[in-house]
């Protein structure tokens, strides 16, 4: 038997006790980065598993599937596993001279200990099958991250994880109940049972009122956990206030499993045929809109550079949502893809933040007067991820806009075009005040102090980022061909 | 008929929105949890209530079983089991923040924590 699913949920679990064990901080440290560097193997080879075999399926403790948790694994899986791990992997490195500075030595192994818990909760919600298992792992990434965010440096990082925590576990519930009543409703738990059945006893197309409130239930859950626009309010807070690696890890990789959930709920147990996409679909396309305008708006008064990234996050979060309410395979592959480059764009960015809030001390706008000269490289790196933001050809950020901008005209929507393209605009506007702070604004002589550039171990990581961003600008076929028979398998149902 | 039928959809509903106001009104970071756990104990009924099967007793097996038994669902108790300890753990998160809060502000009034933040 094929023991790679389970392997990638218990590698972090265990290693996550082992971290406080020690007690030591390099030890933990390095406990971790062995943890996540495996993890990131065994997702490699999974992904390598199901491009050559299909999906995988795995019966925990050998309890066939409507009965046991099963754990399954198909190309949208694979994808946002490599995503999160891959994330993960890149960040311990980036995490030891940051954590260092940020949080006193004593509880370091407990936040090395964090992350990993937080991590297997994401995997975990990943690589799952079962409805319930899903809602577990859940609480377990978020339990973590409040306390990963109520960590940070300032006082209002506590306040922060507090808000984060009441609406989080609003949500939480709110999928819970939906998870209950679609059990009442089919008596299973495992999605692709729950999907069998809703089909086979024509439940769905009925009107089935119960379906209909499992479901509004479930919606504005996960729409809670991944800030969609209305729902976004946690979302500013927590980013600016957490610790910079935390802030990193969460950016590039919570929303992201959160909205692979959306998408499994809606394709996977519903299925793209039925009656809810017609209303959904309108919903999720005035959020989304709403989103990409007005949190790009809110970013460009913000003033705490971090603060204005996370705006820039719901914003973002839009697009992905707008490839969802899309609803066609150009607009859904747009969506899956745009998981992808926004973990890469928003990961880079938010490492330049870590790397300037290292050397100087805060990220105010103020902060980055004279850093083109000071720290050549990240404000380079902030270059390069801010234009892979806007989506300038040749980056990263420039292939999922383009397919989704393509499958908005496929659809014959022409304002939903011109939306997307000013939200590009109003990209260029909050990335340039910065540009041009650190760039052209130069400071007094007086203010003169010797601030010089972050250490290798954070350029190294933030380098490879830039150079993914941009690889995978120029050579799209790997992420595109992934997301494309992501979206096909999700169209086509299970 | 079914609206007392349904009784038990009524007493979690009214239980969750009594949570849900709590949470929404109160400014106090403690009242606010207390809200959050009446929010999700209005669950857990919910999930309890959906295993009864009317005339079913405790899903055991033994020899004296008489043909014909129901047995109620255990699965949603098993499953609120799960729930109510992730209900614990959160308010444990929740509670240990508070503490920090109430260390570093002097406060949990949530308007006066807004109000030392302006300040600075």
């Amino acid at each position: 038997m094929n023991h790679l699913p389970i392997l990638q949920v218990i590698i972090p679990l265990l290693a996550a006790p082992l971290c406080i064990v020690f007690g030591s901080r390099r030890l933990a440290w390095l406990i971790a980065l062995v943890a996540t560097w495996s993890s990131f193997a065994v997702s490699l080879l999974i992904a390598q598993q199901v491009m050559s075999v299909g999906a995988l399926s795995y019966d925990i403790g050998g309890w066939p599937a409507p009965w046991g948790i099963t754990y399954y694994i198909d190309y949208l899986n694979a994808f946002v596993l490599l995503i999160v791990s891959g994330m993960s992997a890149l960040v311990l490195p980036y995490a030891f001279k940051s954590v260092a500075q940020e949080i006193d030595s004593a509880t370091q192994p407990y936040f090395y200990s964090l992350l990993l818990v937080c991590l297997a909760g994401l995997l975990g919600i990943t690589v799952t099958g079962d409805a319930f298992n899903m809602y577990v792992f859940l609480e377990l990434s978020s339990l973590s991250s409040y306390a990963l965010i109520g960590m940070g440096p300032r006082r209002r990082a506590l306040t922060a994880a507090y808000q984060y925590l009441v609406m989080g576990t609003i949500g939480a519930t709110f999928i819970l109940i939906g998870i209950g009543l679609l059990y009442s409703l089919t008596g299973s738990l495992n999605i692709q049972d729950i999907s069998y059945q809703l089909h086979a006893n024509h439940i769905i197309g009925s009107g089935n009122r119960t379906l209909l409130t499992a479901f509004a239930f479930i919606i504005v859950g996960l729409s809670l956990k991944l800030a969609l626009f209305p729902l976004h309010l946690w979302l500013p807070n927590a980013y600016s206030y957490a610790p910079s690696v935390v802030t990193i890890f969460l950016a590039s990789t919570a929303t992201k499993v959160a909205i692979y959930m959306l998408l499994r709920f809606c394709y996977s147990v519903v299925g793209s045929g039925s009656i809810f996409q017609l209303a959904l679909g309108k919903i999720f396309l005035i959020s989304s809109l709403a989103a990409i305008i007005i949190a790009s708006v809110v970013a460009i008064f913000q003033y705490d550079i971090k603060r204005m990234l996370a705006y820039s996050s719901v914003a973002q979060i839009g697009y992905m949502t707008l490839g969802l309410s899309l609803s066609n395979l150009g607009g859904l592959s747009a969506g899956i893809l745009h998981m992808f480059n926004h973990a890469l764009m928003k990961g880079l960015l938010f490492m330049t933040m870590g790397a300037v809030s290292y050397s100087v001390g805060s990220v105010y706008l103020t902060d980055f007067r004279g850093l083109g000269r000071r720290m050549p490289f990240t404000m380079a790196a902030f270059v390069i991820g801010g234009l892979s933001l806007m989506g300038v050809p040749g980056t990263a950020g420039f292939v999922s806009k383009w397919m989704l901008v393509q499958a908005a005209l496929e659809r014959g929507w022409w304002d939903v075009v011109v939306l997307i393209l000013i939200g590009s605009l109003l990209a260029v506007v909050y990335v340039w005040r910065v540009v041009e702070t650190a760039y052209f604004n130069p400071l007094l002589e007086l203010e003169e102090e010797e601030v010089g550039e972050a250490p290798l171990s954070l350029l190294i990581p933030m380098w490879l980022m830039v150079v993914a961003n941009i690889y995978f600008g120029i050579d799209s076929s790997i992420p595109v061909n992934f997301a494309q028979r992501a979206a096909a398998l999700l169209l086509g149902g299970m | 008929m079914s609206w007392v039928g349904h009784y038990n959809y009524w007493v979690a509903i009214f239980l969750m929105m009594s949570g849900f106001y709590v949470v929404i009104s109160r400014g106090n970071l403690i009242k606010k949890l207390i809200g959050l756990n009446v929010f999700s104990t209005s669950v857990f009924l919910l999930y309890i209530s959906m295993g009864k099967v009317n005339g079913g007793t405790a899903p055991i097996y033994c020899e004296h079983i008489h043909p014909g038994q129901l047995f109620s669902n255990p699965v949603p108790h098993v499953l609120i089991l799960t729930a109510i300890v992730v209900g614990v753990a959160t308010t444990a998160v929740g509670l240990a923040l508070t503490v920090r809060i109430n260390e570093r502000y002097g406060t949990i009034e949530e308007d006066e924590i807004r109000a030392k933040d302006d300040s600075l």
